[in-house]
């Protein structure tokens, strides 16, 4: 376990930042506020992503395997480009990286026990762990049953059919569903998520089905029932032209 | 070995809504309070800064403002034949952390539960004789709408609510709900403006002869500035509400209401990151003197107060009871006990229309910003020849499009792959839903205590939940879901998907943070944990205010109750308890 405090780091920055305190009782260490709004300029945490332009958890075998499901499961076609060039596999990777990967935030006390699918999932493994063992099961599975191929060095339909069989449990891994259920719920969010994320790439998620991303104000919109909405999306950093220089 | 602290008049356990608004009250007849809150400090300004807080991955899907299961989670399971085991993420319902609680990243739904709500067990014997009540646990509040009313009004101006009056002193007010109790005056403000699906909704409703109206809403409609002096703004629909705090001053919590003036009272003041782990008991175990807390290094401090107020939103007040020795321990199979009786929730359903070729532009919305139909809520229509008690609304009141969450398809629609993204691209902006709330009725076999297994950070036991959803309220459920159906159909839409709700509550897909009971108000101490003033029946000076009070819950949001009950145990300390401290009923 954890410290109380390590998994909420960003709140321990914010609180540090406001008054440490304490004139009324010596030794006692919280934040203590009386008389005054505890408000400092520039408190507020921004987002913190993780740059681009490398793997952070994924080993190169993982992330080509990764690369390769995004793809068969948001395809490239008329409509979007495809979940590899969007960067979602770049997203789940530096998601894995953070909090989420290591279920931080969670409660991860034993005994663990299988339990009832009203008590949601109760395995003691995090996210990156089951990342590593469902890819190294799919590509097992693969080699075993396709000629001893890889996942990614399979065609688009026999990818999509190991997919299919993950997907309902078909397969010699008793984790496949969960596992599959995992990455494509991992997928959607970096298809969707903010750019700032490392997915989503100039925003194709949210063109796709037209949403406008992070705007704040629809005031003028409210009643202009029935009438596609005009504004092309923001991100929270801005829109691709606003940039000057390199990314 | 706490270390004792210099003494208070007043300890209030938790800063959300209740808490701030107790403190409020209290500092203002001149005592001296202390509230200690174990999240963060926060407020707009500091932490919901307009340029990222549109931010559905940090706020909504990782939930970065809600209590975190590491810092505390609670076991959960259906019955007691079966073995609780941790919700290790929340999901079903997302509890609040730091200043301002779960009334930081709420909806704003802000009702009144009807007249007869509050004295149930009277109005439904009345009315449908007492067999109707076998097997439910129905109780009257102890407390009536009358005596409630200005502090209904008084939590409405605090926020600002925006709404149409359909009760004003008896007479039936166009535009407004025609079932709902009478009220002094008009809601501070005028509805908000409707967006597209409500109004759709409306009309459909009215052309079934239902009666729709503009969903009371803590989204302001306008500028406001409330009766404390502090100024909010309009509402921006900006989609990004409940799951977030607001960064536009416009929907009402703590921060936006109160917390600018209390902060400024030097009889006030808030030690945030210390988390109260029990409330301690006097030698003679009939009075409190105060709390233990502890800091985020781990120190421990004893607190101690004349008063001590538990805010700590209703599942966290109840196993602070329990783990304090306050109130006898309520046990399922005698009946007997009263603390974690009367545990109850929300019954809820679904329907989608969908359409082709219109724009809904489901991103234009706010977390409150739609349309009710109450005809079939509560008892505003006749089971005479029903087989149930208690009903739903039904709202259309459509809060986000936001993606990761938000992209209704037709059942059996792929999940993935080219016919996922043909469906998706076609239903994002057709699909119009809307909602059944239902109300959830006490059995016997629904509570809370503490697990004997799963232990926290501090290595006590967790909160045990034993839920699942009572046969009447599956009854209730699915005669709505068919009247939901009439009202889908009445769309003209090309495809229309009604939800039944079935037994088997599940704590993983989230459905709604309004647990309420466990901790109820009542007249009679053997089914009660506290008395109509929210005073603890044993230790009576300690006060506990939330939606653990409510005996069952209604087919509505529970906050506008909880806020009046906030106002109506402050006026119970202010104008009886400090004149002459101890019980103010005598059992
Ligand atoms: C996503 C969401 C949407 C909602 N939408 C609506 C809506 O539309 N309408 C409606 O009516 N209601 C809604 N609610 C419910 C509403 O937020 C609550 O009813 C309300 O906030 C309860 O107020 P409270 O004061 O009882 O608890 P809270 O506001 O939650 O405050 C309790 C405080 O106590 C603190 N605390 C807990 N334990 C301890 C401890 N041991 N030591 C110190 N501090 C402690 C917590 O950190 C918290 O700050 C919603 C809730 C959520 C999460
Ligand atoms: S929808 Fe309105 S009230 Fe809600 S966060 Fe946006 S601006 Fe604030």
């Amino acid at each position: 376990m954890p410290p109380a405090t390590s998994f909420t780091r960003r709140r321990f920055l914010s609180s540090t930042g406001l008054l440490v305190l304490i004139a009324s009782v010596p030794g006692a260490r919280a934040a203590e506020h009386s008389g005054t709004l505890p408000w400092k300029p520039f408190a507020a945490l921004p987002p913190d992503p993780l740059p681009g332009g490398r793997w952070y958890v994924l080993t190169p075998d993982e992330a080509r395997t990764v690369e390769a499901i995004v793809d068969r499961l948001i395809p490239a076609d008329e409509l979007s480009i495809g979940g590899r060039e969007a960067g979602c596999a770049s997203f789940i990777d530096r998601q894995l990286a953070g909090s989420y990967g290591s279920s931080e935030r969670l409660y991860m006390q034993g005994p663990f026990t299988a339990g009832l699918p009203t008590q949601g999932y109760q395995g003691a493994e995090t996210p990156t762990g089951r990342y590593r063992d469902g890819l190294a099961a799919l590509n097992k599975h693969t080699r075993a049953t396709l000629g001893g191929k890889a996942f990614f060095e399979l065609a688009a339909a026999e990818q999509d059919q190991v997919l299919k069989d993950f997907e309902a449990g078909k397969v010699d891994y008793k984790p496949a569903a969960g596992f599959f259920n995992l990455v494509l719920q991992n997928t959607m969010e970096g298809f969707f998520a903010d750019p700032i994320y490392g997915g989503n790439k100039d925003m194709a998620g949210w063109k796709f089905i037209g949403f406008p991303g992070a705007r704040y104000d629809y005031r003028d919109y409210i009643t202009a029932h029935n009438k596609p909405f005009p504004l092309p999306p923001l991100s929270i950093a801005g829109r691709p032209e606003w940039k000057t220089g390199d990314k | 070995m706490a270390r004792k602290l210099p003494r208070k008049d007043v300890v209030i356990v938790g800063l959300g809504w209740t808490g701030s608004i107790l403190a409020h009250e209290l500092t203002d007849a001149g005592l001296d309070v202390v509230a200690i809150e174990r999240g963060p400090w926060r407020d707009t300004a500091t932490d919901f800064n307009v340029a990222y807080a549109p931010d559905e991955l940090r706020y909504a899907v990782r939930k970065d403002l809600f209590l975190q299961p590491a810092q505390e989670a609670m076991t959960m399971r259906n019955s007691t034949a079966q073995t609780a085991l941790p919700m290790r993420d929340y999901g079903s319902f997302l509890p609040g952390t730091g200043v301002g609680g779960a009334g930081t990243h709420w909806n704003g739904h802000t009702w009144r539960f009807f007249p007869s709500d509050f004295a149930l067990k009277t109005h439904l014997t009345g009315r449908y004789g007492e067999e109707r009540l076998s097997g439910l646990q129905i109780q009257d509040w102890g407390v009536s709408y009358d005596e409630l009313e200005s502090a209904f009004d008084r939590f409405e101006y605090l926020c600002g609510i925006s709404g149409k009056a359909g009760n004003l002193n008896g007479t039936i007010q166009q535009g407004g709900n025609p079932f709902e109790g009478p009220r002094k005056r008009e809601y501070p403000l005028p509805p908000m403006q409707m967006t597209y699906a409500p109004t759709l909704f409306a009309e459909a409703a009215r052309s079934r002869g239902l009666h729709p109206f503009p969903t009371p809403s803590a989204n302001l409609s306008g500028a406001y500035v409330n009766p404390l002096g502090i100024a909010m703004g309009q509402c921006t629909a900006c989609g990004f509400c409940e799951r977030f705090g607001c960064a536009n001053y416009s929907k009402a919590s703590a921060h936006t209401t109160i917390l600018p003036v209390l902060m400024r009272k030097s009889n006030f003041e808030a030690r945030t990151e210390c988390e109260v782990l029990k409330i301690k008991l006097a030698a003679d175990g009939k009075t409190a003197s105060g709390v233990t807390y502890t800091d985020v290094n781990g120190a421990t401090f004893e607190q101690p107060a004349d008063l001590v107020l538990l805010n700590a939103y209703s599942l966290f007040n109840v196993r602070l009871m329990l783990l304090s020795g306050i109130g006898k321990p309520y046990d399922p199979s005698s009946g007997e006990g009263v603390v974690g009786r009367n545990y109850c929730y929300q019954t809820n359903a679904s329907a989608q229309v969908f359409f082709e070729g219109r724009s809904m532009n489901p991103f234009i919305a706010a977390g409150a910003l739609g349309q009710t139909v109450d005809d079939y809520n509560g008892d505003s229509f006749d089971h005479g020849a029903l087989n149930f008690v208690g009903g739903a609304g039904i709202n259309c009141i459509p809060t986000n499009g936001r993606p990761i969450q938000y992209r209704p398809v037709p059942p059996g629609t792929p999940r993935w792959g080219s016919a996922w993204k043909k469906a998706t691209k076609q239903y994002y902006n057709n699909t119009l839903a809307f909602s059944s709330q239902g109300s959830s009725y006490a059995t016997r076999g629904n509570y809370l205590d503490l697990d004997p297994t799963y232990k926290d950070r501090f290595g006590r036991p967790l909160l045990r939940v034993t839920f699942d959803f009572p046969d009447n309220d599956i009854r209730m459920s699915n005669w709505v879901s068919d009247r939901m159906k009439e009202i889908a159909d009445a769309f003209g839409g090309k495809q229309v998907v009604v939800g039944r709700q079935q037994k088997g509550w599940s704590s993983v897909p989230y459905q709604s943070t309004h647990n309420t009971g466990g901790a109820i108000m009542g007249t009679d101490p053997k089914t009660s944990a506290v008395n109509r003033h929210l005073q603890s029946w044993d230790v009576p000076n300690v006060f506990v205010v939330g939606a653990c009070a409510f005996p069952q819950n209604a087919g509505k949001n529970p906050t506008g109750p909880v806020g009046a009950l906030a106002y109506w145990a402050a006026d119970s300390i202010r104008n009886h308890y400090l004149k002459n401290p101890g019980k103010l009923v005598e059992a």
